[in-house]
């Protein structure tokens, strides 16, 4: 399909930046990219019928990272 | 106001039936890792790339003190163990748990839905009874049609039998009438006969039949006498 319309993992390399132009990066655009991606990690992971640990235990690997990412400056004292 | 040119319903999307959720969810190994990041490095890399890829990463993480250890990574570690070991122990009976509790709400919901399925099917093969002794109407009109056809008939012979009994009792009537004049006059003619004729013996006549009367007698004793 044409450019604009395609998701991120379906743009290829060389076409990255001509598709990052065609985003829109006004708040309801970055909100909807939010609530896209937070939807579609959902029905992957969540909304399913028999899911694992692999869910939460993502969301909880992600909030460590950024945690640490926060605290850096604190730990390298 | 519901505009009537517009048509409804065109499209196959509706809101129900919802489509049901997925079995399994995406694949995950050791729990944080997606499936996808080993297949997209698979081409390139093999099998081991990935795993060579974290190592790499966390050796350089750890020398260059991008990564500090302090008390908080024993702390990780410890937590991490003992969650990795409730996981692996009691995985199954939770997933088992939470499999029968949905079971249950679906089996209710299926056993409602079965229930109204159940009543509409009746209701159908009730409407289609009436259906069918609504078609009996006909013969109703025919029995009612064979009703008011025998009043009808009913009431046209009593007529008949009215006119003709009147009409019987007027020529009874009249046959009456001349019968009773008949009688009179006969009466009367024969009063009248008797009266002259009664008249007409003179005293003459009477001893000449008195005295043949008496010579009739005596020869009849005679040959009464004889037989004897």
């Amino acid at each position: 399909g044409p450019l604009s319309e395609r998701r991120l993992m379906d743009v290829r390399l060389g076409e990255l930046h001509a598709w990052i132009s065609t985003c829109s990066f006004s708040p309801q655009g970055l909100l909807g990219a939010v609530q896209r991606a937070w939807s579609s990690y959902c029905t992957k992971y969540i909304h399913v019928k028999q899911g694992g640990p692999a869910g939460i235990s993502m969301l909880l690997a992600g909030y460590c990272l950024l945690s640490y990412g926060w605290n850096y400056q604190h730990f390298s004292k | 106001v519901l505009h009537t040119t517009r048509p409804l319903h065109t499209t196959q999307q509706s809101l129900a039936p919802v489509p049901p959720l997925p079995e399994k969810g995406g694949e995950v190994r050791h729990g944080l890792i997606p499936e996808e990041f080993f297949q997209f490095l698979y081409p390139k890399t093999g099998v081991t790339g990935p795993y060579m890829l974290g190592t790499g990463l966390l050796l350089y993480f750890l020398s260059k003190e991008i990564y500090v250890i302090n008390h908080e990574t024993v702390a990780a570690a410890c937590i991490l163990t003992v969650i990795i070991y409730a996981i692996k122990k009691f995985g199954p009976q939770v997933a088992a748990f939470a499999d029968k509790l949905n079971e249950e709400k679906v089996a209710a919901v299926q056993a409602l839905k079965d229930e109204a399925v159940q009543a509409l099917q009746a209701a159908i093969e009730e409407e289609k009874k009436e259906q069918w002794r609504a078609e009996g109407r006909g013969l109703l009109f025919d029995a009612k049609r064979n009703n008011i056809a025998m009043l009808l008939e009913t009431n046209y012979r009593e007529r008949l039998l009215t006119v003709y009994s009147e009409v019987k009792k007027r020529l009874d009537y009249q046959v009456a009438m001349q019968n009773l004049k008949r009688q009179k006059e006969l009466d009367h003619m024969i009063q009248w006969v008797e009266k002259s004729v009664v008249q007409s013996i003179t005293p003459q006549q009477q001893k000449e039949s008195i005295a043949k009367c008496i010579l009739d007698l005596k020869a009849l004793s005679k040959s009464a006498h004889a037989a004897v």
